[in-house]
């Protein structure tokens, strides 16, 4: 047991009860606040994994943009907490069960996988040759990703646009 | 030695599990996009996980794209949602029937 070892346990255990704390929550802004700490478990979990750089871009993207987002929309509805009616137990429990036996089966066959006992050992990319790597090996990919962002752009201020044109006569009727 | 690979891809599937039950049992859209959100982040900690295994990075490049698909995805998902609310007034998903 070295320090790495207790810290990626200790990591573990946060990242799972935050997420288990977020998906069972009633109220959405108190799930998007306990994500975010499960966000933040998952980017200590990739710095000890030796990408620094990636850590970054965690908390940048998903803990900062994406779940700010999330805020802004929530707090955009109105009263839509409130009643959120859950399954019956009777339609769920199926998919319950079928939900442990795979966890269970999935957990024996890594546990007693050879291969899947080798041990990590540290190593770390550093942002320098990460970036070097990604831009002389997969500089297409790059270009096409930012293309993708460039239509959801788009196709974003396109949906607001339409929503907003469709939704104003509706509202209008209304008392 | 930091731990076993094995333990890492038990964290990673225990996480995708949790967003996939997110994903399936709730009734509200926002929580359903939030479900996909934790299991492309359980993804992304096996490819880590994976590419501190053989010490190779396109693992961690392949999280690079995952990030960027994850935000395109976040962004023209809740324009969507919040078209459907401006429309129905609701984001539960049993209220858009209007095809029924």
């Amino acid at each position: 047991m070295t320090l790495y070892t207790i810290l990626f346990y200790v990591l573990a255990v946060v990242i799972v009860a935050a997420t288990v704390l977020a998906i069972t929550r009633r109220n959405m802004v108190h799930a998007v606040i306990y994500l975010v700490v499960s966000f933040f478990g998952s980017a200590l979990l990739f710095y000890l994994f030796g990408a620094p750089l990636l850590a970054a871009l965690e908390v940048i993207i998903y803990a900062g943009a994406i779940m700010v987002l999330f805020l802004f929309i929530i707090m955009m509805l109105r009263d839509v907490n409130l009643l959120e009616k859950l399954f019956p137990l009777s339609q769920w429990a199926p998919a319950a069960v079928m939900a442990v036996v795979y966890l269970v089966v999935g957990t024996v066959l890594i546990l007693t996988d050879p291969g899947a006992r080798a041990p990590l050992t540290g190593a770390v990319a550093t942002p320098r040759e990460f970036g070097r790597f990604v831009f002389e090996n997969h500089w297409l990919a790059i270009e096409i990703v930012s293309l993708l962002l460039l239509i959801a752009l788009v196709g974003a201020l396109y949906l607001g646009k339409l929503s907003r044109k469709s939704a104003a006569p509706q509202s209008e009727g209304k008392p | 030695m930091i731990v076993s690979f094995g333990h890492v891809l038990v964290l990673s599937g225990l996480l995708f599990l949790l967003g996939t039950v997110c994903a399936v049992a709730r009734r509200n859209l926002i929580m359903i996009l939030l479900g996909v959100e934790i299991m492309l982040n359980a993804a992304t900690i096996a490819f880590v996980g994976a590419a501190l295994r053989w010490h190779d990075m396109e693992g961690q490049v392949f999280v690079l794209f995952i990030f960027a698909v994850a935000a395109a995805e976040v962004s023209v998902g809740l324009a969507l949602i919040i078209g459907m609310y401006r429309r129905t007034g609701s984001i539960d998903p049993n209220n858009f029937n209007l095809l029924k």
